[in-house]
């Protein structure tokens, strides 16, 4: 088992070392007179900050100079220096963290708890009109374009009925302190929570079914209804634990998505949080923040397949490395 | 006794005419149109593609084409003919912009004064295509190096597989975004864009693509058929070509139409985000994108429900179809 997760280790960092290498070559291939380019029209970049940006990303030397003298740096943590903030990427990304994380964690919780039921519900009755109508709808949601679900869910309770808040985190004109900040702050996220699971959840139910269809088939399972148990026990006590396991595979691999989907969502919603810095700094040229970003997200990915092929063989102890 | 051996004979033979022998292929047919979801996939693709590839040739406008509104007469004026200069001149014609729905505009007009049916028509050809062009380029890369990793194994495989992961690690949408930021600064002309976006998915795409086939190749490899076909002594390119490929086919044609829909759906978003398609050509992404201004949100719920409802269908659509392929496909691999 430890060398199981050693090997698996050094294989990500391979694998991050190549990520690097890839957003790397891509930031690169931003004509030699970038630099000049986007900071001419931005007084806040002192020539000090010019020559740091040249410095940072190679263009003073080759690039595969350039890539150790990168990589040195973002090994140490260090990404370089936002071009809209002027403070260290690191920094801000552990910034702006809290709301992403509040968003998309909530996000994920309400969405297990709406597949796994569902999707057990649709495998225990396949092809009745319960199975269908749930499927049908879980595809719906895979299908429905965050942005416009977001315009329609927007135009419906913000502008039509009013009862919520169209975008951004707190109401400006309010000054609420202590548990109203927290009602209000609960209000502002209702939309966006709802945009994330609704298109969200599909794929994730879609899988409880495959998994529990195929349990539902197993030879313990006819064992147990052969026993006479009620359909209650083999459902809750034989089927309903070993689908836990993929489901255990699903959580790690959730996490990653999450993130890049709050990209959209928190654009969307005006949420400031990591994925609204993102969809900014493109607009702004921020290759820097931009880089750092996705390293992260790329680590984040490594790291949630990593521990849910260890919970896997944690949960199921017929799997051994 | 012989009376009822010839009876015997002949509805033994009936039996045998009456009996039809379906090929595997025709089978999977047949179990893909009793699948009503898929079928009503099917009826949308195939109204789109005729809406978006026959419709422009109907409609009388086209896809830039600003229309006038002349405030005297409130009559329509049409951005080539001769009235606009004088009127334009003398301010008595101006930019019918977020016209209302009429006989002459089904669905209206756009903020800047556009035939909204028509923009959609236009839109429509971009999103379908930019699917099936990433789809072909994906398909291509990653059957080409799933097939050898799966094939040859070993140090091959090694190596395509942590490529397959370095792929997968990066999200989409966030590595789009620094290739658009690159776009912007290195100044791609906006009608050369669909192109490199078309590229950039394609390349990738793939990773998934190739993790599939590999599997599939692997699982080939072991079974009896292939060990009689190493046994004949054929050709690796005959057995590859004879053997392998029409097995792994089922599996390419679902990847093929499942992908499809996620294609359409991310284009559509980056459009919208500003960084796919640009203006003035038009997709169902950055139509949707006239909801950013309020007023269009609140009051011209026309110019902006009817894209978002096209993606919506044609992603739907897909995604039913991909599912009634699988269960064509495989009655026990079930959704």
């Amino acid at each position: 088992m430890k060398q199981y997760i050693i090997k698996r280790l050094l294989i990500s960092i391979l694998v991050l070392f190549g990520v690097s290498i890839l957003l790397y070559s891509i930031a690169q291939m931003v004509p030699g007179d970038y630099v000049t380019n986007i900071t001419s029209g931005n007084p806040n970049i002192t020539a000090e900050m010019v020559e740091q940006m040249r410095e940072a990303y190679g263009l003073d030397t080759g690039p595969v100079e350039g890539y150790f003298n990168w990589l040195s740096k973002a090994i140490r943590g260090d990404f370089g220096t936002s071009f809209v903030y002027q403070r260290p990427v690191t920094e801000i990304i552990l910034d702006y963290m809290p709301p992403t994380l509040a968003l998309a964690g909530i996000a994920m919780v309400l969405e297990l708890l709406i597949a796994i039921p569902l999707g057990i519900l649709a495998a225990r009755k396949q092809y009745s009109v319960t199975d269908y109508t749930i499927v049908a709808i879980a595809i719906m949601g895979i299908s429905l374009p965050t942005f416009f679900f977001a315009a329609v869910l927007k135009r419906i309770f913000a502008v039509g009925l009013g009862i919520l808040p169209i975008s951004g985190m707190v109401d400006a004109r309010m000054d609420y302190e202590g548990f109203a900040l927290f009602l209000d702050l609960a209000r502002h996220f209702v939309l966006p929570i709802a945009v994330f699971v609704i298109t969200g959840v599909g794929s994730y139910l879609r899988y409880v079914r495959t998994n529990m269809l195929e349990v539902l088939n197993a030879d313990y399972v006819r064992t147990a209804r052969a026993k006479g148990l009620p359909e209650r026990k083999v459902i809750g006590k034989h089927a309903f634990r070993n689908t836990l396991i993929p489901i255990v595979t699903l959580v790690g691999g959730m996490i990653p998505g999450l993130f890049s989907g709050a990209v959209i969502t928190e654009g969307l919603f005006a949420i400031e949080g990591l994925g609204n810095i993102a969809l900014n700094a493109v607009y702004a040229g921020d290759i820097p923040y931009l880089m750092g970003f996705n390293m992260f997200i790329a680590a984040l990915t490594l790291l949630g397949t990593l521990v849910s092929d260890i919970l896997y063989a944690v949960v199921d102890p017929r799997v051994r490395y | 006794m012989e009376d009822m051996q010839i009876r015997n004979q002949q509805e033994q033979d009936e039996f045998e005419q009456k009996q039809v022998i379906l090929t595997p292929g025709q089978l999977v047919l047949k179990r893909f149109f009793r699948n009503k979801l898929a079928c009503v996939g099917l009826g949308i693709i195939i109204f789109m593609v005729l809406f978006c590839v026959v419709g422009p040739f109907i409609s009388p406008y086209g896809e830039a084409e600003l229309f006038y509104i002349n405030q005297e007469t409130g009559e329509e004026v049409r951005m080539d003919s001769e009235e606009l200069e004088e009127g334009s001149a003398s301010g008595t014609i101006i930019l019918n912009g977020r016209g209302p729905m009429s006989k002459s505009h089904w669905l209206g007009t756009d903020a800047e004064g556009r035939d909204v049916l028509t923009r959609l028509m236009y839109g429509g050809r971009v999103s379908l295509s930019v699917g099936i062009v990433v789809v072909v380029i994906e398909l291509f890369l990653g059957v080409l190096l799933g097939g050898l990793a799966g094939y040859y194994g070993g140090k091959i495989d090694m190596i395509i597989m942590r490529l397959v992961e370095i792929f997968n690690c990066i999200p989409f949408i966030p590595l789009m975004l620094i290739i658009s930021a690159v776009m912007f600064a290195s100044g791609v002309k906006p009608e050369h864009r669909i192109f490199y976006i078309m590229g950039v998915m394609g390349v990738l795409y793939w990773a998934g693509v190739a993790r599939m086939v590999r599997g599939q190749i692997l699982s080939l490899r072991e079974l009896e058929y292939m060990q009689a076909a190493e046994a004949t002594g054929i050709r690796t390119s005959r057995k590859i070509i004879k053997h392998l490929v029409p097995n792994v086919m089922p599996i390419i044609i679902l990847i093929a139409t499942m992908d499809m829909g996620g294609v359409i759906l991310s284009e559509s978003t980056l459009s919208f985000l500003g960084v796919g398609i640009a203006f003035p050509y038009a997709s169902w992404g950055n139509m949707v994108n006239a909801v950013n201004q309020s007023i269009i949100m609140n009051n011209y719920i026309n110019i902006w429900l009817p894209p978002g409802i096209c993606i919506l269908l044609t992603v739907l659509a897909w995604n039913f179809i991909g599912d009634g392929m699988r269960d064509a496909f495989d009655p026990k691999m079930k959704r």
